[in-house]
């Protein structure tokens, strides 16, 4: 691969200058109008950090409120108001674009070797269209919110007096946001792929962007035209959905799930795209693999459209429908079940890193095992009867979304921090923090599997003495988790001032971003990349003095100085 | 063998105790059905532990074994992939979940077909109460059934999706405007069990609750017979309390002065109201009346246009005998 270089090369240490792409430009307006992929990228990771800052006080004013069955600390409206956006809040304006948009946005191009997207105009859009979407969401919220559920069921959603439509309409803007970013990754990976990267040798958290990308396009515009009818229907009386004007409400669940299943794996397909790189780097070994883990993403991203009537067991649908529809979901557990048993072979035989990234892989395997498993219980029909619609549905999707996507995306914070700010955080903190995570999620979780198999249905402002024990022990494990964050929240700043200064590769990743400097300058690489093996991570040696990973032969990855003919 | 030995070993941890009573994870098991929902949970909790623990007994092992060590420098070429291998953990699961598709399917097929001889009982749904309609037209507040019969439940709503839900005869159906869905159960064990709604509905979702209340058999036919004709021996206000607390009333409006969803009771009669509209009305037997029938052509002033109506679902002698009773409660006449 490496044949024919032209020039000798040396690796680069820091940015010749001294430049680096937070130093270049000045202002909020050299932020807010930039095109530069890590700039976008580090904007949208505020502002997701701040909606899940968000989120997370609506869910520990909705556990301190479950304290005890009836009155707590607020009325039963304003219950319904905390949940409905605590769900809204966390999934339309942190989960789904938080992987892509703000790792992925800054990654990507990197892994690629490239200066930036292929579309960079469209990405600052993309990044605009959340800023309109998420103020548009937060000013209905301001004048009155919603009480709806995240789902917006109709027809209580067409004849609630809350505000309906603008949060609809938030959530339509913000579908805009999706699409471009998605559509984005899938041209810049077509595209920009560098020599001798073809498609088997991407990092395998490109192949999860892409599945994800795919799934982002596709799946996007029916959430759209379906919020659309809703607000029709609600401000000028079409008949769609609302019995009473003719419509069927069921017809709505449809529209919802076949966005809203496929957004399931917006979201957890990026983080099994993080474990991968993780779970190779950390355990100082070549992921095992790679095909089975390549094709499974792709495999899920099809499947994923498949099975949204697996959320309506219960809806009065034909019982030949829902047949159809359990066995299609089994169909996802399969490759969900390569990957982790492909992660635990990389670690087999390896030299297991015990980093803070590595924490959230262990802690991922751990918890996303038992989201998956317990998905096998609702994907059977006769147990989903019982269990549909109760804490263990809450339970089973928190497993998956924060136990997995959650969690990864700490780890995925934790790994490419160094690369995206060039400062290191205190580890001792970190695991710490990570340890609180593990087991305050747990305490809140696991206690809702319990109390939903024992029959205690979900959004209950009020609930029978006999699910106090489990209600509190959820509270106590929220609070354990509140704590875990704020911790966090207080290293990771301290490190942007006082960390030490981040080596160009400090965890000897072999993909690309760790070839250039930390943090990376404006144009990310001072030489054209080679695409190598991105898990060869026996090309490269650890070097004591400086705490950095080098290559063993420092010249394979550089084809030539950009701007050299 | 270590494994087989240590999957029996679970087996025998989770397996439900022989007298169908509550375990850690399910609650009593009081309908046939019951039984075999909770063998599949079981089934599927056996092989959800078995890969649960192999994959962290593997993950802590491997962790404690390959950690790494002071002074590593940099990593030997391994192995990276292993397709047998790989085709076989893709097999295993394959063949599990198949296995876990076809138990589930199959007694979803028994819980979905109710018996021809079926005990057919009407249900409605209304933010934030159930009412249940028997054969012979009479209206009750809780599920009243017999044990040992199989019941049918023909299901609609009057406002937004509800969904029956009774957790200690697995059965759970959504309840849903504008068309008809059905469940049915057979009871086993007579008692009380709660009705839960599951479908969030607004304000009182989870204040809409109700009891099964499951008849020796034998019982179920003179209760019925008593319960109906309570109009005939009872006083026209004793007749509107009843009705008061049976047909969804009381969710809304209190009779002690107290505000809910809807105005209090209490002291009502020949009160003027200022309505949303600005106008004011006397209530009188011809209003009450009115906002029984068409609730939401005079809301007063302060209250959301939410009432469902009791067009066709009232008799004139029931709508009598409500007027009795609110006429009743002057806050003089005492709790008779």
């Amino acid at each position: 691969m490496a044949e024919g270089h032209s020039a000798v090369v040396t690796p680069m240490s820091g940015g010749a200058s001294g430049e680096n792409y937070l130093t270049t430009g000045k202002g909020p307006l050299s932020w807010l109008f930039t095109l530069d992929h890590k700039r976008i990228s580090v904007m949208y990771m505020v502002c997701i950090l701040g909606s899940f800052l968000l989120g997370g006080v609506f869910a520990l004013l909705i556990r301190t409120e479950l304290w005890a069955p009836g009155a707590t600390i607020m009325t039963a409206d304003t219950y319904n108001k905390m949940f409905t956006l605590h769900g809204a809040v966390m999934i339309f304006l942190f989960i789904i674009p938080g992987i892509p948009a703000a790792l992925g946005n800054f990654v990507l191009p990197l892994m690629l070797g490239a200066k930036d997207v292929a579309l960079p105009r469209l990405n600052l859009l993309s990044f605009w269209c959340w800023l309109a979407g998420a103020t548009v969401c937060l000013v209905s919220i301001v004048v009155g919110a919603v009480d709806t559920g995240w789902t917006f069921y109709t027809p209580y959603s067409t004849t609630t007096s809350t505000a309906v439509v603008s949060m609809t309409l938030g959530a339509f803007i913000l579908g805009f946001s999706s699409i471009f970013t998605g559509l984005n990754f899938i041209v810049t990976i077509h595209t920009m792929r560098p020599e001798g990267m073809t498609w088997f040798k991407m990092p395998l958290f490109l192949w999860s962007l892409y599945s994800t990308a795919i799934i982002q396009v596709l799946a996007t515009p029916v959430l759209g035209i379906t919020l659309l009818l809703l607000i029709a229907e609600r401000t000028l009386g079409v008949g769609i959905f609302d019995p009473a004007l003719g419509g069927d409400p069921v017809l709505y669940q449809h529209f919802f799930w076949f966005y809203s299943h496929p957004a399931v794996y917006i979201m957890i397909l990026p983080a099994m795209g993080i474990i991968s790189e993780l779970v190779s780097v950390f355990s100082g070994k070549h992921i095992f693999g790679y095909k089975f883990i390549a094709w499974s993403s792709i495999a899920i991203a099809v499947f994923s459209f498949l099975v949204w009537g697996h959320h309506m067991f219960t809806s009065g649908q034909s019982g030949l429908v829902n047949m159809i529809f359990s066995a299609l979901t089994f169909s996802v557990a399969i490759p969900s079940a390569v990957k982790v048993f492909n992660w635990l072979a990389t670690m087999y035989k390896g030299a297991i890193n015990l980093a803070a990234p590595m924490l959230y892989v262990l802690s991922f395997l751990f918890l996303f095992a038992i989201g998956g498993l317990t998905g096998l219980f609702l994907g059977s029909l006769s147990v989903n009867i019982h269990l549909h619609d109760t804490y263990f549905v809450v339970a089973h999707f928190h497993y998956v979304m924060f136990g997995g996507t959650v969690i990864a995306f700490l780890g995925g914070i934790h790994y490419w921090w160094p690369k995206m700010f060039g400062r290191m955080y205190s580890e001792f903190w970190a695991r710490i923090s990570a340890a609180l995570i593990f087991v305050g999620f747990n305490l809140t979780f696991f206690t809702q599997f319990v109390m939903g198999s024992h029959g205690m249905p979900r959004r209950y402002y009020n609930y029978l003495e006999v699910f106090k024990p489990y209600h509190q022990a959820s509270t106590v494990g929220s609070y354990i988790l509140g704590v875990a964050f704020m911790i966090m929240a207080y290293y990771l700043l301290h490190s942007l001032v006082r960390g030490e200064k981040a080596p160009e590769n400090p965890w000897g990743g072999a993909t690309l971003e760790w070839a250039t400097a930390s943090p990376p300058i404006a144009t990310n690489f001072e030489h054209e990349m080679v695409g190598l093996d991105p898990y060869d991570i026996d090309s490269l040696k650890f070097d004591r003095q400086t705490g950095n990973y080098v290559r063993k032969d420092p010249g394979s990855i550089f084809l030539k100085p950009i701007g050299d003919e | 063998m270590i494994l087989t030995g240590l999957f029996d070993m679970m087996m025998r941890l989770i397996r439900a105790p022989e007298d169908g009573g509550a375990t850690f994870w399910m609650p009593p098991q009081s309908s046939t059905i019951a039984g075999e929902v909770d063998w599949l949970f079981n089934f599927i909790l056996g092989i959800s532990v078995f890969f649960f623990v192999l994959i962290v007994v593997v993950m802590l092992v491997f962790v404690v074994k390959y950690r790494r060590r002071e002074g590593w420098e940099t990593a030997p070429a391994s192995t990276s992939h292993n397709t047998l291998l790989e085709l076989t953990w893709t097999g295993i699961p394959v063949a599990l979940v198949v296995v876990i598709f076809f138990f589930g399917f199959k007694s979803y097929l028994n819980m979905s077909t109710p018996p021809a001889n079926a005990y057919e009982i009407q249900v409605s749904g209304q933010k934030w109460n159930w009412s249940f309609t028997y054969p012979n037209g009479y209206v009750d507040q809780n599920l009243h059934v017999p044990a040992d019969r199989p019941v049918e439940l023909l299901m609609t709503s009057v406002d937004v999706i509800h969904s029956f839900y009774v957790p200690a005869f697995r059965v759970k159906m959504d309840v849903v405007p504008g068309r008809y869905t059905k469940a049915w159960f057979e009871a086993t064990m007579p008692g009380e069990y709660n009705i839960f709604c599951a479908e969030y509905c607004g304000t009182g979702h989870s204040d809409m609750s109700a009891m099964v209340i499951v008849h020796p058999s034998g019982e179920f036919g003179p209760w019925l017979e008593k319960a109906s004709n309570f109009l005939l021996t009872m006083t026209p206000v004793e007749g509107g309390r009843k009705l008061y607390e049976i047909r969804g009333c009381q969710q809304c409006h209190s009779v002690d002065g107290g505000a809910r969803t809807g105005p209090t009771f209490f002291k009502l009669f020949g009160k003027d109201e200022s309505l949303t509209d600005g106008l004011t009305v006397t209530v009188d037997e011809n209003y009450i009346r009115e906002s029984l029938l068409e609730p939401n052509a005079k809301v007063v002033a302060g209250f959301e246009a939410v009432m469902p109506t009791y067009q066709g679902r009232l008799k004139d002698d029931e709508i009598a005998a409500l007027i009795a009773y609110i006429k009743s409660l002057d806050g003089k006449t005492g709790e008779e």
